[in-house]
């Protein structure tokens, strides 16, 4: 019996997966989008985002079976009983440390566009140069310049909010107006800028959440409940913008509970010709062909199942042929920063829960500028009042503590730096020989660590934070740092990088994989170094570019 | 503790035949206890934790902790989220304020005047934030104060009664303002 097939097979269904079925579709090539979890749909499945907090079993607070439950998913904030189906069920699908390593994986329709911060930013030039510049790994082989016009592209359409801010180490985006900062938050911005004279910036974060209406979205109704799902498709998921595209077209077959064993090669035309799926709830094989397959399906497995696939020809699996499939991981390393307090403002307050923060770009390393590391961060934070969880220890029980507590609290403001890793070449993944998933694939072998590079900037990002605070007049300015396990950021990247040249990487400048050219991997896989920006936003320029080469290339049948 | 003063009393219950009368009495001199053994909590047991979280957090101009019903809500989160060791901390200190406060004061906590009550818990809390515990990693003492503080703050301000009566509850803002004015009285957000 033939395999079904179709024009296009796109492994995945996040942020990146989605981006590649709506725009293969909207060009008219017949999709089918394979996802390897269950569906998940938009507003009928937001079943936690509007419960009142009595109705939250145990208030936001964790049970004893939940922890015990998830040793993996308890090591960060990411665990909660409200959203705990949209996280990678643990024991079914292990991986191993080799390395300390946190992964945070979300195996449903959506994948993690669900869950993710939505912070929005674009890389710069200067990200897209240092490579070059300093002799590191290999160069990305394309320029700011040519991502530009797919930044703008995608933005546009998923709608990104922002302050247009004139900054070349942040270009600015097509924003929709941007969300205000509160009074302290103002005034400590004006005094940052007169006392680094314009060098450093406190901005008011860009996410992808619309502060003006788009087709079938409401909009952001400061809830600041995204991670929960958005009944008023408030923020950029698959389920609000990208898969109702998809779906519009017609063009669009969406396979849930399809886990993608590995992909079809054929050495003669150099070319995969189809993918082979394990029904996640039957157990059964299936095989479907297509002309061109986009692997978006998150990094690392993207990653694994180039890993899994043509192994007779290539011992490393499909695009390994270069020797770095599976090297060159990266995150952001975090959990570091200060806080503080601030006097004054007792009689100001704000309305609505604004599901952003500020942000400030990265100051270091520039301008001839050497520190003892090459790259550097930036910070997200935000200044709030305090509300009834604080504590008043100095209050006596009845109504003296009761009263205090219905009242606002103190103002305090609190920055988190998100620091650049290098690509290092030992810092790898791969198929692990003995470790199995509940469907008898080949679980992951993490190998990575942050070297003396980021150990080195870790100390400006506490020690800058601090003097920031201060500077902008905060008080009782407190350091922190967490600790940072590899992969903890959610921002894991690198493994199947780009490049000019496929002796040094798996991926060319379009996205296609050297040894299979009618294989695409735009998600963050492809990344060939990591910038300091929440790397969202650029998978989708990535993957959107990607898109109108493929199409362009069928229709010139060079594939 | 109460293990062994249990298991004392069972002793004697043996050797009397199962007669209970009067047993309490002849072991410690007290009227009997009314302990709270594992994680059964009687109707009673939950009407002291609801006077407890009402001492905590009484009615004033909006409902106090009991009218959010701060006792059934105690006996769920420590259940749920709270290890056994943190149980049996929890239990065996509810205990101890029984029985401690009725050597002090005379009478039942259930019952007694609010005044007394409210001092009773302000000199437990007291002690708590001066402990000084021999390890750093150590908790201060006695613990259960610090947990009925924090079982009651949280369960009375994520309540219906606390969240939309005593603090500003807005599901859906629709807006966001950076800068407005906070007139004296206002309240803050429920979350």
């Amino acid at each position: 019996m033939a395999n079904q097939s179709y024009d296009a097979i796109v492994v995945g269904s996040g942020i990146s997966g989605g981006w590649a079925a709506k725009e293969l579709t909207e060009k008219g090539l017949k999709v089918l989008l394979l996802e390897r979890g269950p569906d998940v749909e938009h507003v009928k499945d937001y079943d936690t985002a509007t419960l009142p907090p009595w109705e939250i079993p145990h208030r936001g607070r964790r049970t004893i079976e939940l922890i015990e439950n998830h040793p993996n998913l308890r090591r960060d904030y990411v665990l909660n009983e409200l959203n705990l189906d949209w996280w990678a069920h643990e024991s079914d699908s292990p991986y191993v440390e080799e390395k300390p390593f946190t992964w945070f994986r979300g195996y449903q329709v959506g994948g993690r566009s669900l869950l993710w911060g939505r912070q929005s930013y674009r890389l710069a030039d200067i990200d897209f140069e240092a490579n070059a510049k300093e002799g590191i790994a290999v160069d990305w082989p394309i320029r700011y310049k040519d991502l530009a016009p797919w930044y703008s592209y995608v933005e546009k359409f998923a709608g990104v909010s922002g302050n247009k801010d004139g900054l070349d180490i942040l270009p600015d985006g097509e924003f929709m107006p941007p969300m205000p900062m509160n009074c302290v938050e103002k005034d400590g911005a004006e005094k940052i800028k007169e006392h680094y004279k314009g060098a450093r910036h406190w901005l008011i974060g860009r996410p992808a959440n619309i502060t003006q209406p788009l087709p079938g979205r409401v909009g952001c109704q400061y809830r600041n409940k995204c991670s929960l799902g958005c009944p008023f498709g408030g923020y950029f998921s698959t389920q609000a913008s990208t898969l109702p595209a998809a779906k519009a077209t017609g063009n669009l077959t969406l396979r849930p509970w399809s886990i993608v064993r590995r992909l079809i090669y054929d050495k003669d035309t150099q070319k995969a010709t189809g993918v082979e799926v394990l029904d996640a709830e039957t157990n059964q094989t299936v095989e479907y062909d297509a002309k061109i397959i986009f692997l978006c399906a998150s990094s690392f497995n993207s990653t694994a199942i180039l890993m899994r696939s043509a192994t007779d020809i290539w011992p490393g699996g499909l695009g390994s042929s270069s020797g770095e499939l599976g090297h060159n991981v990266m995150d952001h390393h975090f959990r570091l920063g200060a806080r503080g307090t601030i006097d004054g403002y007792e009689d100001k307050y704000y309305f609505g829960r604004r599901p952003t923060g500020l942000y400030i770009p990265r100051f270091r390393n520039l301008n001839g500028e050497k520190r003892d590391y090459v790259r550097g961060f930036g910070y997200q934070g935000a200044a709030s009042r305090s509300g009834w969880s604080r504590d008043v220890a100095e209050l006596n029980f009845g109504a003296p503590m009761k009263d205090a507590l219905t009242q606002p609290g103190p103002w305090s403001i609190g920055f988190t730096a998100f620091g650049e890793i290098l690509p290092y070449h030992d810092n790898h993944i791969r198929l692990s020989d003995t470790v199995k998933d509940k469907w008898g694939m080949e679980a992951l072998v993490m190998n990575a660590e942050i070297k003396e590079n980021e150990k080195n900037m870790r100390k400006d990002m506490m020690a800058d934070a601090a003097e920031m605070l201060e500077v902008a007049g905060f008080k009782d300015v407190q350091t922190y740092d967490s600790g940072y396990t590899f992969g903890q950021g959610i921002h894991e990247m690198g493994t199947a990088r780009m490049g000019r040249d496929p002796k040094t990487s798996v991926l060319n400048g379009n996205n296609q994989v050297w040894d299979a050219k009618n294989v695409f991997v735009t998600d963050g896989a492809c990344m060939t170094s990591a910038a300091a920006q929440n790397p969202s936003l650029t998978y989708m320029a990535l993957t959107a570019r990607a898109a109108a080469f493929a199409v362009d290339e069928l229709n010139k049948r060079n594939l | 503790m109460t293990m062994n003063r249990r298991d004392a009393l069972k002793s004697v219950i043996l050797m009397m035949g199962g007669t209970m009368v009067g047993a309490t009495a002849i072991l410690t001199g007290c009227a009997p206890e009314n302990q709270i053994e594992g994680l059964n909590f009687s109707p009673e047991d939950i009407a002291f934790l609801d006077e407890l979280g009402d001492t905590i957090i009484p009615e004033t101009d909006t409902p106090g902790a009991k009218a959010a019903g701060i006792g059934q809500f105690m006996v769920m989160m420590v259940k749920d989220t709270y290890d056994a060791d943190q149980q049996k901390t929890f239990v065996d200190g509810l205990n101890m304020i029984r029985k401690d406060f009725k050597s002090e004061k005379g009478t039942d906590f259930v019952g007694a005047p609010v005044e007394d009550r409210l001092a009773y818990l302000n000199g437990l809390y007291e002690q708590y934030k001066s402990s000084e515990p021999q390890e750093p990693s150590a908790p201060k003492q006695p613990q259960v104060i610090n947990m009925l503080r924090d079982l009651t703050v949280l369960g009375y301000f994520t309540s219906e009664i606390g969240a939309t009566q005593a603090l500003v509850y807005v599901e859906s803002p629709g807006r966001y303002d950076g800068c407005i004015d906070l007139k004296p009285g206002d309240r803050a957000y429920a979350i």
